[in-house]
Parts: structure tokens; C-alpha cells; sequence
């Protein structure tokens, strides 16, 4: 009984040895009998773009049985930085990459990074549907995030604090939205950073003093709001036609970005997001295909 | 020959624990070592000095009238302000709430649990409180988010959904199995001789639980009181997720909060590698890292002495 114990480690540690060499063999098989493309595509980045991506990812899934994708968010900073380090084949970001980002991906991978915009987007801006307050101008909506605005009463709402809701400063919607409409000055420190635009949705309709901003595509229990260029030009609301002749003050384009020599399942890919059946699933989405400008 | 295989094995186990105990010691010694050469440049690089310092994190007040607008972190900024302030007020107004919240109740629960719970009870009890420790914090700041700030934000009318309350009474969930177990443990080991003493003497079980196996018991619940205290501080998703996320230079409990622990955990991602954001946010690691050591090390001085102290009054 006493050599019982010795006995049964030593053979835990023989079989722990054995399983690696067991299960490594049969995949090295496999591994060298398929094609190279049946390593899963891998697409981090962008959250606005997150529920595109997975849309279009499942019809190519679809259309080319045996090809994988797998779509990962994080933020636009985050899928660009991860496309600079190499884990990544595919990065999806709802901004331009910056000069240095360009220069350290060439860099680090030795290869220049290929830039495909796949859709338009509309930034919109969201409040609760109970808020009266119906159009806002650049101007207000900037006083109101960097904080010098503090009560829906100065824009024309009742008497009550306006509640900020903003993303976190990895994505791409933050720079836009900071660049765009706060002219790079700083957000108010009052604004509560959510993780994705689907959480700015949630947090918006179940606040009636709240304001947050994010993709079209997430409208849901929430009103996107009218906006003005300034106090004298009419109020637009963001849709199709606005967005393609270009009134709607808040439009971007959203981007893939890949490497010069990324492997055919990349390309392969990326071609496809361009066919006019892809452009019409984006359109399925909630954004707009290239082509409406 | 049978002995000398036995003393043989014997050694062998001898060396296979300590070895196991050195290498735990040298994990915790090398995630330090490495937290802090990361954090190392705000001391010793001109270059990053020039936007994260000692100075820039505790004491840099922005030309602004209202407080929380001298005193920003915003470390992304074309202008990077790096004030730590509302970020430590962040931490340590959740970490009050939720002590607040999970001392009394842990100890009441553990008072009940060793003292008042019939036998059958106390093992549905024990069990039960315990389990909640097994919770994914995930789960609690999830819950926190979607019902618990609705629930109060309709029982109080808050003008922010995500608070201090909020945040802390998730957080203080989460404490709560630490704060019973330790301080149960604690309740059940003191003598069966002090009850019966106390009862001969005409003591009331109340009066017996509260005035004599409590504070019999005292070095232990005040350890549980600082093993929480460790946790709160140390505690990251419930806070990302409950705490409404938004660095505020302020004492009110009504507003949102970002704590140090939630700052790393949005913003490392992002962060260029060996930028003074980056050392920044290493420098915020150590010092959590520091916090948590000195309560800890205060906390074990202060039980010991308790401890010298009873048992020099008992013999």
C-alpha cells in the first residue's frame, strides 16, 4: 500500500509525457494534407465594425466551404497594433492608420501595408427616445462633450444634467469623434468610457438625460439625432441620401488593412468584400456600400 | 533496505515541496521585479520625465476652476495629463463602499453561522455564503451593470446610472465570502471553555457570541478585514463594468468612477510599448503593488500583536 503513491505519479508523469506526441502526430498529418488557405483567417480590430465583419465572414464561410475567418474586436488601435506584431493577418479599423503606424508595420513585418476601405459609415449620435431634444449643432455637441455645456437646458432640453457616454480612447470612433467634432480638444472628464458601441446604445436607452455616440448600424431603442454644420444650416438626419451626397456632417470610411505579402486566403478575402453581393450584405448591415458616394 | 527506500522518498518529497514553495516565491518575486523595471523610466528617463513624473501624477493642478477639471487624467491628450488623483479616488471610494457593505455582514453571518445556526442550518449556510466566492467577477459586474444600478438608480433616483454605490455594493458581493470564511473560521476555533465559562457565569448566548467570542476571535475577522481590503483594491472587471468608467477628481459617492486596477486593464491594450503612457500605467501597477504590500504587512503586525496581547491576558 505504502508504494502505491510513487508508483501511480511516476506513471502520471509517463502518460502527461505521452499525450503531446500522441495528439501531435495525427494533426502534422493533416496539417500537411490540406491546403495552405484552411488556416483560419484571423481580423482583429475595429468593435464598430465587429458585427460587419461577422456578417460578411459567415457568407464567405458560406460561398467557400473549407476557407475559414474568425473576427475578433478590441478596438481599431488594438487590431493595428496586433497587424504591426504579427498575430494577426487582417486588421479592421474605422480610422486612416497613422504615418508612424505605417512605418513601424513596414518595419516590423517588411512588407507595406494595402490599404481596402469596404464601407461608409455614418457617426451617430444617440439619446434616449423620451429626450425632446430633436437636432444639435457641431458646436453644441462639442460644448456638450468637452463639458462646457452641462444641462440639457442650454440646448434646448428640459432642466436636467446631460449623463456622457463615450468609448474608450483605443478606438477609432473616439479619434473620429475627437478630431471631427472636438477639433482635438479633450473630452470632459465626466464622459463614462463603455467598451463597444452596443454598450453606448444600452447604456443610452436606459438613461433619459444620456448622449453617446457610435455606428449607424446600432440604432436600436435609441434616436439618432439631426445635425447641424452650423446655426444657420439645416438640420440633417443621418441616412442613405445624406450620407451619399455627403450633408450629413459625420461620415468615414471603414478600412481593412493588410500586407503586401499576406498569403492568398488574405486577398482572397478582401477581393471578395468588394463584389456586389458583399457591398449588398453591408448594406443588409446597417452602413453604406462604397459605391453610394 | 525497506527503511532506506522509505527515507529516500521521504527526502525526495522534502525537496519536491520546497521547491514548489520557492517557485511560487519567485514568481510573485519576478512579476514584481518586472512590473517595476517597466514602471523604472517615470525615475530615470529625461524623455519620458518630460510627460510622466512623480510630480505629474500627485501634484500637477491644471489651470481650471471647478476641481475635477484641475485634476485630469487624460493620458492620450495632445497635451497628456497624467493626475492620479481621480484614479486613487476612484479605488479607494469603491473600496469604502464595499467594505462598508461586506464587513458587518460577513462578520454577522459568521456570528450566526458558528453561534446561532442550528447544526443542519450551518451546513446549508457555510456552503452556500462560500459558493459565492466561485462567482466569475465578470458575472457580478455584468449584473451590477444591467440590474443592480437600475434597481438603485430607481430606489434613490441617482443622476448617474454607474456609481460609487453601484460599483461598490457589486464590489462588496465579492468580498463578502472572504469576510465570512475567514472570520467563521476564526469564531469556531475559539475554545468551547470560553462559551461554557461565559454561560456559568449567567451570560445571555448573545451576550456570550458579542462580548466573548468575538473579540476572542478578533485577530482572525481583523485579518479577513485585510485580506478583503487587498482584494477590493486589487479588483478589476466589477469596477470596468459597474463603475461607469470615468476618471472624475471627485469626494461625491453620486458620481462614476474609474479605479487604478480598471485603468490598466482598458488602456494597456492600446498602449504604445515603451511610451511614457506605458510606463505610466506600469508605475500605476506598482503602486497598487505597494498598497496592497503595506496593508498587508501593517495588517499582519497589528493580528500578531492582538494575538500577544489576548494570550498574555489568558495565561
Amino acid at each position: 500500500m505504502k508504494n502505491v503513491f510513487p508508483l501511480a505519479l511516476s506513471l502520471l508523469i509517463a502518460v502527461a509525457g505521452c499525450k503531446p506526441s500522441e495528439t501531435a502526430a495525427p494533426s502534422s498529418d493533416t496539417g500537411a494534407a490540406q491546403p495552405a488557405s484552411n488556416r483560419p483567417l484571423s481580423i482583429k480590430g475595429s468593435d464598430t465594425m465587429v458585427i460587419l465583419t461577422q456578417r460578411l465572414a459567415e457568407e464567405y464561410m458560406k460561398l467557400n466551404p473549407g476557407r475559414m475567418v474568425q473576427v475578433n474586436g478590441g478596438g481599431s488601435g488594438t487590431g493595428i497594433a496586433a497587424l504591426i506584431n504579427g498575430t494577426v493577418d487582417l486588421a479592421q479599423a474605422s480610422r486612416p492608420m497613422k504615418a508612424d503606424e505605417l512605418a513601424s508595420a513596414e518595419k516590423a513585418r517588411g512588407a507595406k501595408v494595402v490599404e481596402t476601405p469596404v464601407a461608409l459609415d455614418s457617426l451617430a449620435v444617440f439619446l434616449d427616445e423620451a429626450n425632446p431634444v430633436k437636432e444639435l449643432t457641431l458646436q453644441q455637441l462639442a460644448d456638450i462633450y468637452t463639458g462646457k455645456v452641462r444641462s440639457w437646458k442650454d440646448v434646448g432640453g428640459k432642466d436636467a444634467p446631460i449623463i456622457l457616454y463615450g468609448r474608450e480612447n483605443s478606438s477609432g470612433t473616439y479619434d473620429y469623434f475627437k478630431e471631427h467634432v472636438l477639433n482635438k480638444a479633450d473630452f470632459s472628464p465626466k464622459v463614462q468610457t463603455l467598451q463597444g458601441t452596443a454598450a453606448i446604445v444600452n447604456a443610452v436607452s436606459r438613461d433619459v438625460n444620456g448622449i453617446g455616440y457610435g455606428g449607424i448600424a446600432y440604432d436600436k431603442g435609441v434616436r439618432a439625432l439631426a445635425l447641424k454644420k452650423d446655426a444657420q444650416s439645416p438640420a440633417i438626419a443621418p441616412s442613405v441620401g445624406t450620407v451619399a451626397d455627403g450633408t450629413y456632417p459625420l461620415s468615414r470610411k471603414l478600412f481593412f488593412y493588410s500586407l503586401a505579402n499576406s498569403p492568398e486566403r488574405v486577398t482572397h478575402f478582401v477581393q471578395w468584400t468588394l463584389t456586389p453581393e458583399a457591398q449588398a450584405l453591408v448594406k443588409q448591415v446597417g452602413y453604406f456600400p462604397l459605391n453610394t458616394r | 533496505m525497506r527503511d532506506r527506500a522509505r527515507r529516500a522518498i521521504d527526502g525526495g518529497m522534502t525537496v519536491l515541496f520546497t521547491a514548489a514553495g520557492a517557485v511560487a516565491i519567485l514568481f510573485i518575486f519576478l512579476i514584481f521585479l518586472f512590473t517595476f523595471k517597466e514602471a523604472l523610466p517615470v525615475f530615470t528617463d529625461p524623455e519620458i520625465r518630460k510627460e510622466a513624473n512623480l510630480k505629474q501624477f500627485f501634484d500637477n493642478a491644471q489651470p481650471a476652476e471647478r476641481f475635477e477639471d484641475r485634476y485630469v487624467w487624460q493620458p492620450t491628450s495632445d497635451q497628456p495629463k497624467m493626475s492620479l488623483l481621480p484614479l486613487l479616488l476612484g479605488t479607494f471610494k469603491s473600496t469604502f463602499i464595499a467594505l462598508l457593505f461586506a464587513c458587518p455582514i460577513g462578520v454577522a453571518a459568521a456570528l450566526f453561522s458558528s453561534e446561532f445556526a442550528p447544526r443542519r442550518l450551518r451546513e446549508v449556510v457555510k456552503p452556500a455564503i462560500e459558493l459565492l466566492a466561485g462567482i466569475p467577477s465578470v458575472v457580478l459586474g455584468f449584473f451590477a451593470l444591467l440590474i443592480l444600478a437600475t434597481w438603485l438608480q430607481d430606489a434613490f433616483g441617482f443622476t448617474y446610472r454607474l456609481n460609487a454605490y453601484n460599483a461598490g455594493l457589486a464590489l462588496g458581493i465579492a468580498l463578502l465570502p472572504i469576510v465570512f470564511t475567514i472570520s467563521e473560521d476564526g469564531l469556531a476555533a475559539v475554545p468551547r471553555g470560553y462559551r461554557e465559562a461565559s454561560m456559568a457565569l449567567g451570560a445571555t448566548k448573545v451576550q456570550t457570541a458579542i462580548k466573548v467570542v468575538l473579540p476572542a476571535a478578533a485577530p482572525a475577522v481583523f485579518a479577513a478585514f485585510v485580506l478583503a481590503f487587498g482584494r477590493a483594491i486589487g479588483e478589476t472587471m466589477i469596477l470596468l463594468m459597474a463603475g461607469g468608467n470615468a476618471a472624475i477628481a471627485s469626494l461625491s459617492l453620486n458620481d462614476p468612477l474609474r479605479t487604478l486596477s480598471a485603468t490598466i486593464a482598458a488602456e494597456l491594450g492600446e498602449v504604445v510599448f515603451g511610451s511614457a503612457h506605458y510606463a505610466a500605467l506600469f508605475f500605476i501597477g506598482t503602486l497598487l503593488f505597494l498598497i496592497t504590500f503595506i496593508s498587508n504587512s501593517l495588517g499582519n503586525l497589528i493580528i500578531a500583536r492582538m494575538r500577544r496581547r489576548m494570550q498574555g491576558e489568558s495565561a
